[in-house]
């Protein structure tokens, strides 16, 4: 078990060099390597937390070791399932260390053992996390497309076009896959916070405690609620989704770390060592 | 052995006047080639001629003479005497002439480096020689060998890559911003050279309508035509600002043409679809400050002439990577020209020989044991009779009379008989 999360790291951290050289010589080959590789790491990271919901009979986020586990495994997740969708290889650059650095931060922290509790034992629950970290990894890559058009459009309008402007590909399309992101991982998370008002109704009998996660899980989705309204009614598109892209990122790190060092809920024991 | 001869004159060493009287015409061309087949001095010729350069390549036994056969065929073909480009001539030999003709293909030592035309001259200059029989088995080689080389150097590095003209570097912002140009819209505002050509690249990558406005609506009508496109009267410009993508002004008009208010209001109605604006005219038609707009990018003529300029700097940098490249395969086929000497060859045939045998000799000795050592030499014996035996008439061949005139296709056949190359 522990050797395989080793490897896992592995085949992140190999991916993540394979894309660095691909953004350096920009060479196909390496681009190739770095996504194979971070397939091979996808595949021993399922098996790892398969084996883990196995032995334990709950679905694996009782510590922030194995919540972390689950958030690098979402986002390796979404970002194979949209690399099929779009022909954007110079995403890995972001999405390949993002998941390393996800996977050696939950190998630092403390393994805190989780206690099994009754409550976990739930259908909803296992629907809620699963959706939500899927959301939120969807969100982390529109985040990533945000930053690179940021980046592009920068180059464009200054006129200075430099080591980016050659890599990334054009506006239209780092907006598209923007978007495209922003849809699936607001709807993921919608979907998410349904199924978790479900379970705490089933567990603790009420719908919402105002709980400081739940009050920053609202405040995080409304945001993205008014960027696609905004959007949709009047086109907020390219620049401006892009910034909010990235604060909503933000603001989802912090509901995700922040409201569980800071102030405390029901989400604590996961999130906190 | 065979020389490789190069003679010629290009850019870099002539003005365009001298370029201009030495330029052969493609049946000038037809004629010089027939001229070097019954010249008893030069075994093989190519010979292409462009706008930039003219070049004769030869194979001859005597470099001295083949020179001379040239210089005093371009001077009485062309009639002007030798004096007077004898200067700007240049002549490679060998290793020198191999890497020049290399370089020539691969677009290095073009005026423009990079610009993807000289292969395919030279590609068909090589067609002129084959169908009149004057490229033998050395410059067929030296020639395939330098199609590649170029090849290998337009894939591997950067050297084709990026525009270097105005309206190409116009285009390729605008893939940028839009990804692909198909089915954007296009506004023409004015006319000029630059603008029209523009358009024209525009059209190849398949865009969408063009609207022509014009302050003379005939000339925006007769351009229209051209462009497959539609008329509007130049007041309606503002109004099209909805509706199109991309514009390119030109025109001559002293103050600019569309405002930044004009385009501020726009954007809300155009839902912030993005809007690129290429602006050619000197003085400026669009106000500069609408590239702060959202989504709007304007480039003006000075900014697509950094752009430029910028990427043929970089194409230079590529230039040196072609450059290794070249040199690389020089070398190889420098080697490959030095083995066609006969001493060479014989020897490594003589080699090839004794390795089969020796190996067949131990093949058979591991199968019958307790051979006495005075059986082994006799072995031995009979093997080196039978290497002078088999190579005794192929050497003879090969050293004199079997081949007075040219060795270099017997010894290139039996490099290739025997593998000797490997």
């Amino acid at each position: 078990m522990e050797t395989l999360v080793v490897i896992t790291c592995g085949f992140y951290f190999l991916s993540t060099a394979g894309y660095l050289f691909y953004l350096i010589f920009q060479k196909d080959f390496l681009q190739r390597a770095g996504f194979g590789l971070l397939l091979a790491g996808f595949a021993a990271h399922t098996v790892v937390l398969a084996t883990g919901w196995y032995q334990s009979g709950h679905i694996p986020v009782r510590n922030l070791y194995e919540t972390l586990l689950m958030a690098g495994w979402a986002t390796a997740g979404i970002f194979l399932a949209f690399s099929r969708r779009f022909n954007l290889k110079i995403f890995g650059i972001y999405a390949a260390p993002l998941i390393t650095l996800i996977m050696l931060v939950a190998t630092q922290v403390p393994r805190v053992p989780g206690q099994a509790k009754p409550i976990f034992d739930n259908f909803w629950l296992v629907i809620h996390v699963l959706t939500i970290f899927l959301g939120e990894a969807a969100l982390a890559l529109a985040c990533g497309a945000g930053v690179f058009y940021l980046l592009q459009e920068r180059a464009i309008k200054t006129k200075h076009h430099g080591f980016f402007y050659k890599r990334l590909p054009s506006l239209e399309l780092l907006d598209g896959v923007g978007y495209t992101c922003l849809i699936a991982g607001f709807t993921l998370m919608t979907f998410g916070l349904i199924t978790g008002i479900i379970y705490a109704k089933s567990v603790w009998g009420r719908f919402w405690s105002w709980d400081p996660k739940e009050v920053w899980a609202g405040i995080t989705w409304l945001l993205y609620a008014v960027l696609l309204h905004e959007r949709l009614t009047v086109g907020w598109r390219g620049r401006r989704s892009a910034i909010l892209a990235i604060i909503g990122f933000a603001i989802v790190l912090f509901t995700f770390f922040g409201v569980n060092f800071f102030l405390k809920g029901h989400h604590g024991v996961f999130t906190r060592f | 052995m065979q020389h490789i001869i190069l003679i010629g004159l290009s850019h870099k060493t002539a003005p365009v006047e001298l370029r201009e009287c030495i330029a052969l015409t493609s049946e000038e061309t037809v004629d010089t080639l027939a001229d070097f087949r019954s010249h008893p001095d030069v075994n093989e010729s190519v010979v292409f001629s462009t706008c930039n350069r003219v070049e004769i390549l030869m194979a001859a036994q005597n470099s001295e003479n083949a020179v001379q056969t040239a210089k005093t065929f371009l001077a009485q073909s062309k009639r002007i005497p030798v004096e007077q480009f004898e200067e700007a001539l240049y002549i490679h030999h060998d290793e020198d002439a191999i890497r020049h003709i290399f370089r020539v293909a691969s677009s290095l030592d073009s005026m423009m480096v990079g610009e993807p035309q000289i292969l395919g001259q030279i590609k068909d200059a090589y067609l002129v020689a084959t169908r009149q029989k004057t490229s033998g088995p050395l410059l067929n080689r030296l020639l395939h060998r330098a199609f590649s080389v170029a090849k290998r150097i337009r894939t591997e590095t950067g050297i084709g890559g990026r525009a270097v003209s105005i309206s190409y570097a116009a285009i390729e912002l605008g893939r940028k911003i839009f990804g692909s140009l198909e089915k954007k819209k296009v506004l023409l505002i004015g006319a000029g050279e630059m603008a029209e050509l523009a358009v024209e690249h525009l059209m190849g990558q398949q865009v969408g309508e063009i609207i022509v406005a014009n302050r003379t609506f005939e000339r925006g009508m007769a351009l229209a035509g051209r462009f497959n496109g539609r008329a509007i009267h130049f007041d309606e410009c503002i109004a099209q600002l909805k509706f199109v993508d991309v514009i390119i002004s030109s025109t001559g008009a002293a103050a600019h043409v569309i405002s930044w208010e004009d385009v501020k209001r726009s954007l809300r109605s155009r839902r912030n679809r993005p809007l690129f604006f290429i602006d050619i005219a000197v003085p400026r038609d669009i106000d500069p400050r609408i590239n702060r707009l959202s989504n709007t990018y304007v480039y003006d003529i000075d900014d697509l002439q950094t752009v430029v300029e910028e990427n043929i700097k970089d194409r230079t940098q590529e230039a040196a990577k072609g450059e290794r490249i070249v040199e690389e395969a020089t070398v190889k086929f420098q080697q490959w020209h030095e083995s066609l000497k006969v001493v060479p060859t014989i020897v490594a045939l003589r080699e090839k020989v004794e390795t089969i045998i020796d190996g067949e000799i131990e093949h058979t000795l591991t199968a019958l044991n307790g051979l006495s050592s005075e059986e082994r030499q006799a072995l031995e014996r009979m093997k080196a009779a039978l290497v002078k035996k088999v190579l005794h008439h192929p050497t003879i061949f090969l050293k004199k009379n079997g081949c007075r005139e040219d060795r270099t296709i017997y010894l290139d056949v039996t490099r290739k008989l025997f593998n000797l190359d490997k």
